[in-house]
C-alpha cells in the first residue's frame, strides 16, 4: 500500500533552483553551475546548473541515454568535465579525484553493482568506514592496542549501520552471496559509512518487486532524516520518484528540460514530450 | 569481533604449524636423519616459501601480476651479500651480521620496489605483467655489470660499461673483490642457517596475516575486488597497491639476502625468468590468496624436481607431468566433494557460495 510521505514546501533560491524551505538559510550541499562534458564531438551534458539543499531528497529523471549516469559520474569526478564547475559545500571540487571528492562529502552508489564480493558483508562496510575509523600501518603489522581498539569500534560501528537495513545477521555473508536486493541495500549502507554529506542513488529501487519498493522509499527518507544528509537518485520507477522526491530535474539529450516539484513535473508538457512523445496535431 | 577472532585463531596455527614443522626437521637434522643433499634444500625452501608467500600478496591479495619477483630477490641478494661481506672486519658476530645483511637486503629491494612500483602500477593485467617481466631481466643484466670490492678506504662500486675488469676497482692490497660482473659474487662467507631461514620464514607470515587482516589489507582487497568502487568510497588506489607492492618487494629481497648468503658464490642469472614463474607456480598451485597453500606448495615442488633425478633428462617432463595432474586433479568436482566431506569448513564455504 503506497504510503504518503512528508515533503518540504520548496522555495526558489537565487541560482534558478528551488530547495527545500527548510534549507533555504543553509549553504546548500551542491551547486552546479553550466556544467558539461563532451566526449570527442559528442556532448554527453551540457548547461547542467542544479542546487540541492542541505537535507533534500532530489530526483533525476530522463529517458535512457540522457546522460542521467554522465551527471553521477561528473559530480564524482570519474570524469572530468569539460566545462562548468561544481561547487560541494562551497568547495571547488575542480581538482579532486574521485576519493577526494568521496572524503569531502559525495557518496555513490552504482546502477550495475559493485560490491567488493570476496569480501563479507561486515568488511564490505568496514571499507567504507576506511576513512573514519583510522589507524597507521604498524599498528596493523604488529597489532598494537590501537589495532584492536579501531577493529572493535569498526565491528560495533559496521554492525549499527547494518542495522539500517536488518542485515546484521548477514555480517559473514560473503557479498557477492547475496540476493540481490540485499545486495542493492549494502550498497547504500557502504556508502553511508563513508559519512556522506550528499548520498547519489543510482537506480536504488531496479530490480526489486513493488513491495521492496515501499520499504526502499521509507528507508530512503528515514536515512536522510537520520542523518540529516541531502539525496540524490536516479530512478524511472515513477511511483518512488514522484513520493519522496522534493524537487525533481529532468534530463533529455543532455540538457536540464524542467526543473520542479513531482507536481509541476507532471504537468510540464517538455517531460511529458520527452517521455511519451508529441501529441499529434488533431 | 567474532570473526577477526576466527581469523586470529587460524593464523596462529598457521604459526604454530610451521613451527611444528621446522622443530621436527631440526630434529631429524640433529638426528642425522638427512642427507647431505637434503640438508643443503633446507635454506632454500625457506628463501622460497618467502618469495611464494611475497608473491601471493602482489597476485593473490592485491590482484596484480607480476613476473619479475626474482629481481627484488636478485636486488636482495647483491646488496645483501655486499653488506655481509663487507662488514665483516666491523661486526664480527655473525648471526648479527646476517641480520643487518637481510635489513640491508629488504632495503633495497623496497627502494627499488617503490622505483619500480610508481610508475608501473598505473598499468593493469597484462601490460603490469610484461613491464614487470621485463624489469626482472633488466636488474639481471644491471647487476651482471657490476663490480664491487671493498678495503680500508670502504667500498667500490663501478659499473662496467665497456671492457672494466675487477683491476679497475683499484683495490688496497688486502681488498677484497665482492662481485666480479659476470662471474657474480665470489667467495661469500656462508652466514645463512636453517633457524635464520625459519625466522624469516615467521617474520613475512606474521607481516603478509597481519597486514591482509588490518584496515590496508581490507583496502587492498577492496581495490582487487572493484576499483571503481573502492575509489568511490574514498580509497587510494595507488597508495594502497604501491603498499602491498613495496612490502612484498622488500620480503623477496630479504629471502634474496639469506639465499645469497647460503652460497659460496652466486650469479645472477640465478635469478632469471624461469625462476620468477617457478615462485608464480608455487603461488598458483598453492591458490591464489591462500597462504597455507603457498608454503605447501613451495616444498613440495621445490622437492620433487630433486627427488626426480633419476629420471634424470626426462626430470623436467616429468615434473610437468606432475603439475598437470595437480592442476586437473583441485579442479576435479569429485575431489572437492570428497575433500567437503572430510573438511567440515570447506563445506560450510561450499553451500555459502
Amino acid at each position: 500500500m503506497a504510503k504518503e510521505f512528508r515533503r518540504g514546501k520548496m522555495v526558489p533560491v537565487p541560482s534558478h533552483s528551488i530547495v527545500p524551505e527548510r534549507d533555504v538559510n543553509r549553504l546548500p550541499v551542491l551547486e552546479c553551475q553550466h556544467l558539461g562534458i563532451d566526449f570527442g564531438g559528442l556532448t554527453a551534458v551540457d548547461e547542467f546548473n542544479l542546487t540541492i539543499g542541505r537535507t533534500e531528497i532530489a530526483g533525476l529523471i530522463g529517458p535512457n541515454g540522457a546522460g542521467k549516469t554522465t551527471v553521477f559520474n561528473l559530480l564524482t569526478k570519474v570524469y572530468q568535465p569539460t566545462r562548468g564547475t561544481i561547487l560541494l559545500n562551497g568547495k571547488d571540487t575542480h581538482s579532486m579525484t574521485t576519493s577526494q571528492v568521496n572524503q569531502n562529502g559525495i557518496a555513490r552508489t552504482f546502477q550495475n553493482i559493485r560490491l567488493f564480493s570476496n569480501l563479507t558483508v561486515e568488511e564490505n562496510v568496514k571499507v567504507g568506514l576506511h576513512n573514519q575509523i583510522r589507524y597507521p600501518m604498524w599498528d596493523g603489522l604488529l597489532r598494537l592496542p590501537r589495532f584492536w581498539k579501531q577493529e572493535k569500534l569498526a565491528h560495533e560501528s559496521a554492525l549499527e549501520l547494518l542495522s539500517i537495513f536488518g542485515m546484521q545477521d548477514l555480517a559473514s555473508h560473503e557479498a557477492g552471496s547475496l540476493p540481490y536486493g540485499a545486495q542493492r541495500r549494502l550498497e547504500i549502507v557502504r556508502a553511508l559509512a563513508t559519512n556522506p554529506s550528499l548520498l547519489l542513488l543510482d537506480e536504488p529501487a531496479a530490480g526489486m518487486n513493488p513491495s521492496e519498493t515501499a520499504d526502499l522509499m521509507e528507508n530512503i527518507v528515514r536515512i536522510r532524516d537520520t542523518f540529516q544528509i541531502a539525496v540524490m537518485l536516479i530512478e524511472h520507477d515513477m511511483n518512488l520518484v514522484m513520493n519522496i522526491c522534493e524537487g525533481i530535474c529532468v534530463l533529455n539529450f543532455g540538457r536540464i528540460i524542467a526543473k520542479g516539484t513531482p507536481e509541476d513535473i507532471q504537468a510540464n508538457p517538455a517531460v511529458i514530450e520527452a517521455y511519451l512523445g508529441k501529441q499529434k496535431e488533431a | 569481533m567474532n570473526r577477526l577472532k576466527k581469523t586470529t585463531v587460524v593464523d596462529f596455527a598457521t604459526y604454530i604449524g610451521v613451527t611444528i614443522a621446522f622443530l621436527l626437521v631440526l630434529g631429524c637434522q640433529k638426528g642425522g636423519l638427512l642427507t647431505n643433499a637434503m640438508n643443503s634444500w633446507l635454506v632454500p625452501i625457506c628463501c622460497f616459501i618467502v618469495m611464494s608467500v611475497s608473491l601471493n600478496l602482489v597476485v593473490g591479495i592485491s590482484g596484480e601480476l607480476s613476473l619479475g619477483h626474482c629481481g627484488f630477490m636478485c636486488v636482495g641478494a647483491f646488496t645483501g651479500i655486499i653488506a655481509g661481506m663487507s662488514l665483516s672486519d666491523v661486526i664480527p658476530v655473525d648471526s648479527v651480521r646476517l641480520l643487518l645483511a637481510i635489513l640491508v637486503g629488504a632495503f633495497f629491494a623496497a627502494i627499488t620496489g617503490v622505483l619500480v612500483g610508481v610508475p608501473v602500477l598505473r598499468l593493469r593485467g597484462d601490460y603490469l605483467a610484461i613491464v614487470t617481466l621485463a624489469f626482472g631481466q633488466i636488474i639481471k643484466d644491471l647487476i651482471n655489470c657490476l663490480l664491487v670490492g671493498y678495503d680500508s678506504k670502504g667500498l667500490h662500486i663501478i659499473f662496467n660499461i665497456g671492457k672494466k675488469t675487477v683491476n679497475d676497482l683499484h683495490l688496497e692490497a688486502g681488498g677484497v673483490a665482492i662481485i666480479k660482473g659476470a662471474q657474480g659474487a665470489v667467495g661469500i662467507r656462508k652466514l645463512a642457517s636453517f633457524p635464520a631461514g625459519y625466522l624469516l620464514v615467521m617474520v613475512s607470515l606474521i607481516v603478509v596475516l597481519n597486514l591482509v587482516r588490518s584496515r590496508a589489507g581490507r583496502a587492498i582487497m577492496a581495490i582487487r575486488d572493484n576499483r571503481i568502487a573502492a575509489e568511490s568510497v574514498g580509497l587510494s588506489v595507488t597508495k594502497y597497491k604501491l603498499m602491498a607492492f613495496v612490502t612484498s618487494a622488500a620480503l623477496a629481497g630479504a629471502a634474496g639476502a639469506l639465499y645469497g648468503l647460503n652460497y659460496g658464490s652466486l650469479v645472477s642469472s640465478r635469478f632469471d625468468f624461469n625462476t620468477s614463474i617457478l615462485v608464480l607456480v608455487y603461488v598458483v598451485l598453492g591458490g591464489l590468496g591462500n597462504i597455507w597453500g603457498s608454503i605447501i606448495a613451495t616444498i613440495v615442488l621445490y622437492v620433487l624436481p630433486e627427488a626426480l633425478r633419476q629420471f634424470d633428462a626426462y626430470r623436467m617432463l616429468v615434473y610437468a607431468i606432475v603439475l598437470i595432474l595437480v592442476m586437473l586433479a583441485t579442479n576435479n568436482e569429485h575431489l572437492k566433494e570428497m575433500l567437503g566431506r572430510i573438511l567440515p569448513g570447506r563445506k560450510e564455504a561450499d553451500s555459502d557460495g
